[in-house]
């Protein structure tokens, strides 16, 4: 060690217990000064930057919203409305993905297949013109064991991929895909029967892209519009929403939701621990599809019109940006953070082809900018949990 | 082993019908379920097509052009696959610098043959250096390669939609006729490099149309990728890919080799999209790129590879039996059903086999590290 001289050292923080030793008094005093003072400091700043690392993704989104809606040059008024309606739409879907998580199974791209399983409901419908709510509630039940089957499948599947779910999950929607083109394309009118001639093709065989939805066409929307100042809030879809949202913070709470959390926890601990975790994996997959063809049913009836061949294609991307927007994670999601992430996502989306128009003069700049967005917010997040995964594994092996 | 259960279930005094079974798994194990079955229903397709009267020899062309213009990205499978990093879902990172060396040549005025090789360089040396930064990526996202490699390639396509729009470029026959400003969705290759492989020393026997610079260009390139394979680096890389713990001990930096082969792999991905937009007669940009991952990597897989193992052999193989499938559906379909069924196959099979290689055996995950 170096000698302690008459000469005062340069003081660094290191170096303090030393100074201890030497100057016992005056080194006391100094060294309680500073690490008060600092301690307090140092608890605020972290604290602080933990909360902005934890927060990045929504923190950064409401700035980019805030300047997007600056440029954008519409009244609020307008923005809120827009927001509202498209809030009240998309946050079930959003919701239906957060069960899984909690499981352990990632983000569920497979939610496509629950869309195709409320499709089907809504195809039933509108084949048989059933009005109003017994419409919407015909075309629930109708989804209901198809995306309960489905939902089994998934699981299976799902089970059979172990740390390959996500992408397991994407390609079986593109699969899914497939096979739902191929019935209502070539099997309507050929081994399904279908009394509707005026949704089927020419030939009649198969389903028109189009389907006007008629007779649910905003049921659920008009039977509790509320007026709040000049904006129109469609309380009944907004609370169903809610409710979806208290069920799943219930869920928590119960036997089932603390078997979920625990394999998404651990799979082989919980495995010892006596939970059956392929089964739990598969009874949340299936939660989740009935979610997202619930989901499906209350997104289309606001939109008023099925395209029975692409309106279920983009759902999952979307739904999944918006929840990673809310800064959730392929681990870790939250009500709260998908109802956020729903908001700043659609306000994003909304905006960004004026803000393209007023800024480069091309509001297709602005329509392929949130497309980007969505893309690169999965990739970002997918990335960065693998990193962090790494990370983890890194500092067990340690 | 097969011998034992062939003798439990099959009476033993029959010794033709034991070496009849004997043969049939022997042969189900040399060419893998995947390939007998998509095999199969080509030659079934083709057998029903004989019976509709359909001309063999257009069925045929179809097949063996539609197999000249996929093959070089099919190709790009394997090297990735064999350093590791599996199939490349992030393709499209590749077919954007081949996009981007293609309307550069264009905007510089080249055309014909040269103008279809500078794109190939351009291409080619883009992807190569792209590939080596997206290599750089995923060696930080090991065991997520698929997903994060899917939506950073699809990232990367909507970043450059964005770009599409906003690039200087000059040449009218490029940008929209109207505004001045901005590439055109589909630029039309007629008057520049249009068909100009296909049609080199290309003839016909019979009425089949053998493409012979397209087939030349694709087992050039698939040759000097299996010369490239009994290079040190090319040993070296498939070592890393098989198996990283044993690699390592080797002294093989396998890190180095995931880079090496996600370079290789997407400067091929680039060369593939010319090859195809040559074959095609069209430059597609914008959303066109985005979904040419997945039956790239279905072909390969249709061939016998598997996300840790693929050989050259594998990826030709696989796009001539996925490509024939496809160009054989369609009119088969159309005179049987009535309606383009193509597209739906093309979902169902592609995605059907990705999927069947994804749920077998636990491959590729973190564990193996």
């Amino acid at each position: 060690m170096q000698p302690m001289g008459k000469a005062p050292m340069p003081m660094d923080k290191d170096r303090e217990c030393e100074v201890l030793g030497q100057g016992f008094k005056r080194g006391l005093k100094d060294s309680l000064k500073y690490d008060l003072g600092n301690a307090l400091r140092n608890d605020l700043s972290n604290a602080m930057r933990n909360f902005l690392v934890q927060n990045i993704v929504p923190i950064t989104f409401v700035i980019v919203c805030l300047l997007a809606v600056r440029w954008s040059g519409k009244p609020l008024a307008f923005l809120l409305q827009e927001v509202v309606f498209r809030l009240s739409r998309n946050s079930f879907l959003v919701l239906s993905l957060v069960v899984p998580v909690m499981a352990g199974l990632g983000l569920n791209f497979g939610l496509v297949i629950g869309a195709m399983a409320g499709q089907a409901g809504l195809i039933f419908v509108a084949a048989k013109q059933i009005p109003g709510i017994l419409g919407l509630l015909t075309a629930c039940l109708v989804a209901l064991p198809l995306a309960l089957g489905l939902g089994y499948m998934i699981g299976k599947i799902m089970n059979m991929a172990k740390g390959r779910e996500m992408i397991a999950g994407m390609i079986l929607g593109f699969f899914m895909n497939g096979v739902y083109q191929l019935v209502f394309l070539f099997g309507i009118g050929t081994v399904i029967p279908f009394s509707n001639k005026d949704m089927m093709l020419p030939s009649g065989i198969g389903l028109r892209n189009t389907v006007e939805l008629v007779s649910v066409k905003w049921v659920l929307d008009e039977l509790l519009m509320v007026r709040i100042g000049s904006v129109r809030v469609p309380l009944a879809t907004l609370g169903l929403s809610a409710v979806l949202g208290a069920l799943i913070t219930w869920l928590y709470r119960t036997k089932l939701g603390q078997d979920i959390r625990a394999i998404g926890q651990d799979m082989r601990v919980s495995q010892v621990a006596g939970i059956q975790v392929d089964r739990t994996r598969i009874v949340a997959m299936m939660i989740s599809t009935v979610l997202g063809a619930f989901g499906q049913i209350i997104f289309l009836q606001d939109i008023g019109t099925l395209n029975v061949y692409d309106s279920h294609g983009q759902i999952a991307t979307f739904a999944i940006a918006a929840i990673l927007v809310g800064g959730a994670t392929v681990s870790r999601a939250t009500v709260g953070q998908a109802l956020l992430g729903t908001f700043l996502f659609h306000l994003l989306f909304i905006v960004s082809p004026y803000a393209g128009q007023n800024l480069l003069g091309s509001a297709q700049v602005g329509e392929y900018f949130r497309v980007f967005v969505a893309y690169g917010i999965i990739a970002v997040s997918l990335a960065l949990h693998s990193m962090q995964q790494a990370r983890a594994q890194a500092g067990l092996k340690r | 082993m097969n011998l034992h259960g062939d003798r439990q279930q099959v009476d033993p005094g029959n010794p033709m019908l034991r070496t009849g079974l004997r043969m049939i798994s022997r042969i189900l194990n040399a060419v893998g379920l995947p390939r007998l079955i998509v095999g199969g229903f080509v030659v079934a397709l083709f057998v029903l097509g004989r019976i509709m009267d359909l001309p063999l020899q257009n069925l045929l062309t179809n097949s063996i052009s539609r197999f000249g213009m996929n093959a070089v990205m099919v190709l790009a499978m394997v090297p990735a696959i064999q350093c590791g990093i599996g199939p490349n879902f992030g393709l499209p990172i590749g077919l954007l610098a081949g996009l981007i060396g293609m309307v550069s040549a264009l905007e510089l005025g080249f055309s014909g043959f040269q103008g279809l090789m500078l794109s190939m360089a351009m291409g080619a040396g883009l992807g190569a250096l792209l590939g080596i930064g997206y290599g750089l990526f995923l060696n930080r996202v090991k065991g997520q390669e698929m997903m994060v490699g899917t939506y950073a390639g699809f990232a990367a396509v909507s970043l450059m939609c964005i770009s599409w729009l906003m690039l200087p470029f000059k040449n009218p026959e490029l940008i929209w006729v109207l505004g001045g400003k901005g590439l055109r969705m589909t630029i039309s290759l007629s008057d520049s490099f249009g068909h100009v492989l296909d049609k080199l020393l290309s003839f016909k026997i019979g009425g089949l149309v053998i493409p012979t610079g397209l087939l030349g260009v694709v087992f050039a390139l698939a040759a000097a990728y299996k010369l490239f394979e009994m290079t040190k680096l090319g040993m070296a890389m498939n070592l890393a890919g098989q198996n990283e713990r044993f690699a390592r001990a080797a002294g093989i930096d396998c890190d180095r080799m995931r880079v090496v082969g996600s370079g290789i792999s997407t400067a091929l991905g680039a060369i593939g999209i010319v090859v195809y937009a040559q074959s095609y007669g069209f430059i597609q940009l914008y959303t066109a790129p985005l979904l040419m991952a997945f039956p790239a990597v279905a072909s390969v897989l249709i061939g016998g590879a598997t996300p840790k193992e693929a050989s050259v052999s594998n990826a030709l193989i696989g796009t001539l039996l996925f490509q024939s499938l496809l160009a054989t559906t369609v009119p088969v379909a159309q005179s049987v059903i009535g309606g383009d069924i193509s597209e739906i196959v093309r979902l169902i099979v592609s995605n059907g086999m990705v999927l069947y290689a994804l749920t077998r055996g636990r491959g590729g995950d973190a564990a193996d590290g």
